[in-house]
């Protein structure tokens, strides 16, 4: 889920007219003490980070004058903090609090509905203070169709114990807190505390925004650069992996680094699922067989060749690995050959120094197993297909053996060769890449396989050279699926006239760094 | 007997004219779908596979008389709107087989539908199958497999994982034995029939003796289970698995809906629920079919 930083959740909050305290953000000390020295003191400077408990952890500092402003800001700034390097703090004005309250709206899944849980003695450890306290804290369900009224909220805030004139200012904040949610697709909000100062306003002194990843396309404004959970902030090869996936929706493809340098241990695999449920099944079984996961991948929905092709790419940019494992669900109703195919394409592309054992069982995997057969037996190394009646521990322990037969010798990255045309080709472009035909070489082959290749009729003979079929523009829009089934037909059945080009924004550049790190 | 689906059922198809649309209109007319109409905004008149195109649900409803059922192959951000149409129309049950749809626009599916009476399967779902009567979405992915795979039988299947819907059932079929009816819940954090509802129905059907449930870390759905049987609602054998055993809090592991969040709906609590309750809980799915061999006595 795509997470906001707290002062992010506060512009939006402020813009459903939530108050929040005046301040503003720092990427400085500099910044940070000017920012204090123009709302006054005393104030308030706290880590942006995406994680809550921040004050037990020495993230927030309270001041009174500008030297300890800068010296706080200096000792956030640049701070490691778990998985995060903070590099920007807020800082805000501190405000005398009378009354500590907590407002949460979550998404309930056995309701289907929206739920708000109010406290009015705070809320760090919501659930226990529910316990301890159940005259404090209150909760509704909402109906989705008619949305929170201020009406409703206040017999909530008045069940929680909230008494007086207050109570308007707190139902018409929690109404407003509500409509921020709902519009902002957001997964979960939180202010906590949400306060009552001494002057008798209703103020939120922190707030924390989860927004759904699905509903993030409706929201540019928020910059949301990857709507994926991650537990911290993107790797540079997570960041390519998304810009394939953001814009093909044609299936899924999910990429996470479970260690950004992978160790030479000879314990850690390339890891690609196909589906939920059998990527984690899958998952169990390498782990039992005593493998670890450098990543986490997995390609679903009936993502196309070219999909599966790019995925691979990116899972073969991490050096050390000493094998690579692909398996699904084992009995998938997707046609299996088109991952043989993108396998195919990306293991020959990098000349592939593991072994692989890639289970693709389901519709067609006798032909997608003969696929992987019959193209990938010249490689130095084994990769061995598998189907439906082939367990996933049968299949992890085979990549051991395999692995072991390599004498666990550790990936090395080569370099993404992007292709670059003559500029004679004939070219069809495709709807996330192109694909280039050397007529030229066409003339010396008889058998012209491409065209028997291509399932969707996408290309036919004239003159006797392939061409393309139909319309180019609908083509360019999906007609052509991009199964690669032609490019491998050409490579080895005819003259090695066609190359699909499928770039990979940012890959050659990754490698390049990858491989000046691996040393020779 | 059969749960949501069987071959008198009357299917629409929204979404006919598109890529995924017409590839599964011919697997479910091939396996016996009774697919009767299909709607795509501005293409009506067409046809495809046979089946024609009209332009709205409710025109497809006058002309082709009354539709129970509705597959929904539509891109992501237009399946709320066809949603809201199909329930609107009056039809009852509905399948979102598309990933990613928002679920701010999931929680106005469902409160629309409560109040119409309206069912719905998904959002990200592969579908629902009655063995040898019908299937809605693109379970078993052409009709040949769909037959090899899935046999009639005893066995009700419910699966939060589309392959592993699959995977299971076409296990408990090389095993000898059969399934009533295949039903994947969906992927997602909310859905319309979570695995407590399906349950439900299973309980009334006589043609299912036992259940099999595939869960996953995430959401209350099993929990909700436990609690069934524990209240007595739900008093045929249950054999369970739940994915997910490795998984790293706060990461999500493909499916949107699993993903732990704090301790709710973690492995741990999900196991000891069920197994307190006195569901069987296997640890590797390859052990389901030995599971339900034993309970039906074979």
């Amino acid at each position: 889920m795509a997470k906001l930083f707290e002062y992010q959740s506060k512009e939006i909050l402020k813009k459903y007219g939530v108050k929040i305290p005046e301040g503003g953000i720092a990427k400085t000390a500099d910044e940070a003490v000017s920012i204090a020295e123009k709302i006054g003191y005393p104030v308030v400077i706290k880590v942006q980070i995406w994680e809550t408990g921040r004050k037990g952890k020495g993230g927030i500092a309270f001041c009174e004058n500008k030297e300890c402003v800068k010296e706080h800001a200096e000792k956030f700034l640049g701070k490691e903090w778990g998985q995060f390097t903070v590099d920007t703090v807020l800082v805000e004005k501190m405000l005398p609090v009378k009354q500590e309250l907590f407002a949460g709206f979550i998404i309930d899944d056995a309701t289907a509905q929206p739920v708000l849980i109010f406290s009015s003695i705070g809320g760090s450890g919501i659930e226990e203070i529910a316990r301890e306290h159940p005259d404090k804290v209150a909760k509704m369900h909402i109906d989705y169709i008619r949305g929170l009224y201020a009406y409703q909220a206040r017999e909530v805030a008045r069940k929680a114990g909230i008494k007086g004139k207050i109570l308007n200012k707190i139902g018409s904040t929690l109404a407003k807190l509500y409509k921020a949610m709902k519009e902002y697709d957001a997964r979960s909000l939180e202010t906590n505390p949400l306060a009552i100062t001494e002057d008798g306003d209703v103020v939120a002194l922190d707030a924390h925004i989860v927004i759904d990843d699905y509903g993030v396309y409706r929201h540019p404004d928020l910059g949301i650069e990857i709507a994926r959970e991650f537990p911290r902030p993107a790797t540079e090869l997570e960041k390519i992996a998304w810009n394939v996936e953001k814009n093909d929706y044609r299936g899924t493809f999910y990429f996470i680094q479970m260690v950004t340098d992978v160790p030479k241990d000879g314990k850690h695999i390339a890891f690609h699922g196909a589906g939920g449920g059998g990527s984690m099944m899958s998952m169990d079984a390498v782990l039992n067989a005593g493998f670890k996961i450098a990543n986490f991948t997995d390609t679903s929905g009936n993502p196309p060749a070219s999909k599966v092709y790019r995925a691979a790419k990116i899972i073969l940019s991490q050096p050390n690995v000493v094998g690579y494992f692909a398996s699904g669900s084992g009995v998938a109703s997707q046609e299996q050959f088109h991952s043989a195919r993108g396998f195919v394409k990306a293991f020959l592309e990098d000349n592939i120094d593991i072994p692989a054992v890639l289970r693709l069982g389901g519709n067609y995997e006798e032909v997608a197993v003969e696929i992987l057969h019959t193209y990938l037996k010249d490689l130095p190394v084994k990769v061995e297909g598998y189907g439906k009646d082939d367990s996933p521990d049968f299949c992890a322990n085979r990549l051991k053996e395999l692995v072991e037969e390599n004498e666990r010798k550790p990936h090395r990255v080569v370099p993404h060769k992007e292709f670059t045309p003559k500029g004679t080709e004939y070219k069809i472009e495709t709807m996330t890449g192109a694909i280039y035909i050397d007529h030229e070489v066409c003339k010396n082959c008889e058998e012209k396989p491409c065209v028997n290749a291509c399932q969707y009729d996408v290309i036919e003979l004239k003159d006797g050279k392939p061409v393309l079929k139909i319309d180019p523009e609908e083509a360019k829009k999906g007609k052509c699926t991009e199964c690669l089934a032609c490019e491998i037909a050409c490579k080895f059945h005819g003259k090695g006239a066609l190359y699909i080009h499928l770039p990979i924004p940012g890959l050659r550049e990754y490698r390049e760094k990858i491989i000046k790190k691996q040393g020779a | 007997m059969a749960i949501l689906i069987d071959e008198n059922t009357r299917v629409l198809v929204q979404g006919i004219t598109g890529r995924e649309g017409r590839t599964r209109t011919r697997l479910m007319k091939e396996y016996g779908t009774k697919v009767v109409a299909g709607v795509t905004p501005g293409k009506g008149g067409q046809e495809v596979e046979g089946i024609p195109v009209y332009d709205t649900v409710f025109e497809a409803w006058e002309k082709e008389g009354p539709i129970d059922a509705s597959a929904i192959f539509v891109p992501a951000p237009l399946v709320k709107e066809a949603a809201l149409e199909a329930i609107e129309a009056g039809i009852k049950l509905l399948l979102l087989v598309p990933d990613r749809v928002p679920i701010h626009d999931v929680l106005e599916i469902h409160a629309y539908a409560r109040e119409k009476g309206a069912k719905f399967i998904g959002p990200n779902t592969l579908g629902i199958l009655s063995p040898g009567k019908a299937v809605m979405g693109m379970i078993g992915g052409r009709a040949k497999s769909a037959r090899e795979w899935f046999k009639p039988g005893p066995v009700g299947v419910s699966s939060r994982s589309g392959g592993i819907t699959s995977a299971i059932s076409y296990y408990i079929s090389q095993a000898g034995l059969g399934q009533s009816t295949i039903v994947h819940v969906g992927g997602d954090a909310v859905v319309g029939l979570p695995h407590p509802e399906i349950m439900k129905l299973f309980e009334k059907d006589p043609q299912t003796e036992v259940i099999v449930m595939f869960g996953e870390i995430g959401t209350s759905q099993e929990e909700r289970v436990a609690e069934l049987i524990k209240k007595g609602e739900l008093t045929k054998p249950l054999v369970a698995f739940i994915g997910g055993k490795a998984a790293q809090k706060g990461t999500r592991f493909s499916h949107a809906g699993a993903i732990v969040e704090g301790n709710r709906g973690s492995w741990e609590s999900k196991v000891t629920a069920l197994k307190e309750a006195g569901a069987i809980v296997v640890d590797k799915i390859t052990d389901i079919p030995e599971a339900v061999k034993k309970v039906l006595g074979k």
